[in-house]
């Protein structure tokens, strides 16, 4: 216990680092924390140069052009709805999911989270070919007297799309803070008088809020660089226009200065999450076994919830993969080849698992500073490792084209390069998991290990690993989902002859054979849902031994063999 | 939890060990892989031919692996979108590993002339093709044509409903009966040749007065083709060649195309084209692919396997599209067609983009 911990009257306890606690000194995780965001950083260096070849008093021009602004509006918009969408979805659904007597809670668990391996080029491709005017829908409809459906391009569709399909970033850290609530929190709350309702929110909803802001900020910046939703949906966002831009003109100044606008929002984005994570840490006091809460009966609402999550599931789940198996059953009608080798599942499954590591080990170093040494540099770096991830793929490709070109020529178009780009594109995910993760953590404890003589790595090995544990396999098993799902970065870096299962749809799709696409489709959301699966079960089944009480079994050897 | 996290290990150190010794074979067709030693890691390939490819793998990949069996040369091909693989050699400079760049577009091949990228092709080769349909300066030929033409659903028009001129379609009775795709490549080079050949005025009058008629938009060709087909919209502007795909697969698709007379800008024929990259250290090699390409075969290919024009005489088109001889050849230099800022900002200003 350290003296820093305070409790407070509602029972909760908090950890306030105070400015004097930790001096700002260089060591390793600072060093590597600074390596990896510069790293980060070099789609925003090659932005910055393209459009000092405009020139600064033309690119200002455009920045402040009706149209730019108009575009600023409309996608930041577009993020706000999304995020807030993704929250009213899934806050409930977790609660659902892990505190009540929701009937098939166990199927239901794992259904809502797989939305995540569809990608918005394929979820909106089927949205579309459902919902769209004339689509299947309006058929079956027909009979009905229904001869056009409202119009769903625009606003309406991409938001709905990236919803349904980015809803489980907040569902996922939710559901993982649920479940590592320290129930004595509540029970101590409800003794000193509290209602559940007060306790809820005095005492759950602050414990939760890390995971909110950290699940909000992923489907926001998202939001802001997905191509494949606002592309189908013909909705103007910037990632929109910048592609059109880049694809029909050879001149990229304004998808530079479209990029730059979009780092500030980004940077907004991030100013306002600083904002509400506040300055408290929560974690345990102790190892005492984290028990699960009780469970909370609904009663007849029971059914209201079922239904819920059967519309959701069927909507964002069984529409897409039923509008794939459709083709795919068209297309082996109609003698198409499948189009499917275990070489390119192969080659999917092994960039996106480097992708993933790549991710974690990076993250690592980015998310320690985040957590135990906030100040200004951590922030600084922290943000950095952010503006990758909410820039189309295109323009953060073309980043690592021209200095990897110019400057690693060994390395362009080698595995290694794309394995790069995605950890650029995608390290915000490994950060946030990583990071709410070692927010639960009690420093004690590695404290504890150093005292007892055990040296700097071996309580990293033993202390600090196996404590963020749950951290570093949600982190990998999402950067990996979005790693398979990738396609821009994928077209422009990876070694030239080299096929994933995405670039293969795009080859497929780009031309309109649809039948031929639907195999490595199915394929690809499969591969892709697969470790996410499992660890949504593994998270369901797992007897709750807290990490904390490992940790205080591996201290106690660590004493054990210094004595010895 | 024990078996789970060791197969992560094995699959992390097994795919890193993979990474670092690249043995990449990027060839993902069965079976007809020749184990090749080439390694898609090693930038600098010398052994093999790097195509930056803005035609798909479905299109062209057959072609490609028989240009190999002939030759004996080994191909690596980076498939991608038209314009990016040209943003793409933009954006490598001097590095540049590739050495033929074929793309779907003179627009594209026009910008990498432009920029300097690509060398002058010999006559013997140049000469296959009617002028026009190459590059003024003759550092890229097209291998294959497209004509624009307008696709019309055949359950509620016939033929002679149709406009002769794609001019006439600003008339109000086709408000609403119009499906576009104003991002479309293949639309804008359209949108650009109108500019070139009717003048500016005429091209933003044009086009207000399709906007006026309220068209519907998509995001590509064979979109339009189905929203045809289904009815969503009456008539749309289009490639000739996408209609030959459903007609393949249902001989009583309800939608057919329009032809516009050779003296209409509606009926423009544009290209796909390939040139070699300055920065080749194979130009031999790379010429090869280029006379490959416009060779009797692969001419036929294309005519056969992809509907689309063949450009070098004695080949013979699909049925039911036109000949090289029956097409309007541009009297523009299609190369010039790669003005699309001035499109784009015609497009943007009039409210279709």
């Amino acid at each position: 216990m350290t003296s820093l911990t305070t409790d407070r009257d509602d029972g909760t306890s908090v950890h306030r680092p105070g400015p004097s606690s930790r001096p700002a000194r260089i060591d390793v995780v600072t060093v590597l924390g600074l390596l990896v965001a510069v790293g980060a950083a070099l789609p925003l260096a090659f932005l910055l140069v393209r459009a000092r070849e405009v020139g600064w008093s033309r690119s200002l021009e455009i920045a402040t052009s009706d149209r730019a602004l108009e575009l600023l509006v409309d996608t930041t918009l577009l993020a706000v709805a999304v995020t807030a969408a993704c929250l009213v979805i899934a806050v409930p659904l977790a609660w659902l999911t892990v505190r009540t007597d929701l009937p098939g809670r166990r199927a239901w668990t794992v259904l809502s989270a797989l939305p995540l391996a569809i990608p918005t080029y394929v979820g909106g491709y089927t949205f579309v070919s459902a919902l769209g005017p004339r689509g299947l829908v309006q058929g079956w409809l027909e009979p009905l007297g229904v001869d056009r459906l409202p119009e769903i391009y625009g606003f309406p569709g991409a938001w709905m799309v990236l919803t349904l399909f980015s809803y489980p970033y907040v569902l996922l850290p939710v559901r993982a803070a649920l479940r590592r609530l320290d129930p004595s929190l509540e029970e101590a709350s409800r003794t000193l008088g509290h209602g559940r309702l007060s306790t809820f929110v005095r005492v759950v909803v602050p414990q939760l809020r890390p995971a909110m802001t950290s699940g909000a900020l992923l489907v926001a910046l998202y939001a802001l660089s997905d191509f494949g939703a606002v592309a189908l949906l013909r909705f103007d966002s910037f990632t929109r226009v910048i592609f059109v831009q880049q694809r029909v003109s050879f001149d990229v100044s304004i998808a530079a200065v479209y990029g730059l606008m979009l780092v500030a929002l980004t940077v907004a984005v991030l100013g306002l999450e600083q904002w509400t994570r506040g300055r408290e840490q929560y974690h345990r006091l102790h190892g005492g076994g984290a028990r699960l809460a009780r469970t909370v009966h609904l009663g007849p609402w029971r059914w209201v919830a079922v239904a819920a999550c059967a519309v959701l599931v069927l909507v964002a789940l069984v529409l897409p993969l039923g509008v794939i198996v459709y083709w795919l059953q068209r297309g082996m009608s109609a003698g198409e080849p499948l189009r499917l080798t275990t070489d390119l599942v192969w080659g999917s499954v092994r960039a996106s698992a480097l992708g993933a590591l790549g991710a974690v080990v990076a993250a690592w170093p980015i998310a320690t500073l985040s957590v135990r040494r906030p100040g200004r540099l951590s922030r600084l770096v922290e943000r950095l490792s952010w503006s990758g991830y909410a820039l189309p793929g295109v323009v953060v490709a073309l980043s690592l084209v021209y200095f990897g070109a110019r400057y690693l020529p060994a390395l362009y178009q080698t595995m290694w390069m794309l394995v790069f780009a995605y950890v650029v594109l995608f390290l915000p995910q490994a950060v946030g998991a990583i990071r709410s993760s070692m927010l639960q953590v009690t420093p004690s404890l590695e404290e504890a290990s150093r005292l007892l003589g055990a040296g700097p790595f071996e309580t990293f090995r033993r202390i600090s690993v196996p404590l963020v544990r749950p951290g570093l396999t949600a982190g990998g098993m999402l950067v990996f989902l979005t790693c398979m799902k990738e396609l821009p970065a994928t077209l422009l870096l990876a070694p030239t002859g080299y096929s994933t299962l995405a670039t293969q749809v795009y080859n497929a799709t780009v031309e309109a054979f649809f039948a031929r696409a639907a195999a490595p489709a199915l394929a690809l959301v499969v591969l892709a849902a697969l470790p996410m699966a499992v660890l949504v079960l593994r998270e369901n089944e797992r007897e709750l031994r807290p990490p904390t009480a490992q940790a205080e079994e591996e201290t106690a050897e660590v004493g054990e063999s210094v004595v010895r | 939890m024990r078996p789970w996290k060791l197969l992560v290990a094995l699959l992390a150190a097994v795919s890193l060990l993979a990474a670092a010794c690249g043995d990449d074979d990027g060839d993902d067709d069965a079976g007809t892989d020749t184990s090749s030693e080439t390694t898609a890691e090693d930038a600098s390939s010398t052994d093999a031919l790097t195509v930056y490819s803005g035609r798909s793998e479905e299109l062209v990949g057959p072609l490609l692996e028989q240009f190999t069996e002939e030759t004996g040369i080994e191909v690596e091909v980076r498939y991608g979108d038209t314009a990016e693989m040209a943003s793409l050699i933009l954006t490598e400079g001097d590095n540049s590993p590739a050495d033929v760049y074929y793309g779907q577009d003179a627009g594209a091949l026009g910008a990498l002339s432009n920029a300097g990228r690509l060398v002058e092709l010999d006559d013997a080769i140049l000469d296959l093709v009617p002028e026009g349909l190459r590059s003024a300066d003759g550092t890229w030929v097209g291998t294959s044509g497209r004509s624009r033409v307008v696709v019309y659903n055949t359950d509620e028009l016939a033929e002679e409903d149709l406009p002769d001129s794609i001019l006439e379609y600003t008339d109000p009775e086709w408000s609403g009966r119009i499906g576009w795709a104003p991002t479309n490549g293949s639309f804008q080079a359209f949108v650009t040749a109108l500019r070139v050949a009717e003048g500016e005025d005429a091209a933003r009058e044009w086009l207000e007065g399709i906007v006026a008629n309220d068209p519907v938009t998509f995001d590509g060709n064979s979109a339009i083709v189905e929203a045809v087909a289904n009815g969503e919209v009456e008539v749309g502007f289009v490639n000739h060649y996408y209609l030959y795909r459903y007609l393949a697969e249902d001989a009583d698709y309800p939608a057919a195309n329009y032809l516009f007379p050779s003296d209409d800008p509606g009926g423009l024929v544009n290209v796909a084209g390939a040139g070699v990259l300055d920065t080749s250290d194979q130009q031999d090699e790379a010429t090869q692919l280029v006379e490959f390409l416009l060779s009797e075969e692969a001419q036929r290919y294309f005519a056969d396997e992809t509907y689309e024009i063949p450009l070098v005489e004695g080949v013979e088109p699909a049925e039911g599209v036109p000949s090289v001889s029956e097409i309007n050849i541009p009297d523009i230099d299609l190369g010039r067609i790669d003005d699309l800022e001035g499109t784009l900002a015609l497009l943007t200003d009039v409210g279709a983009l």
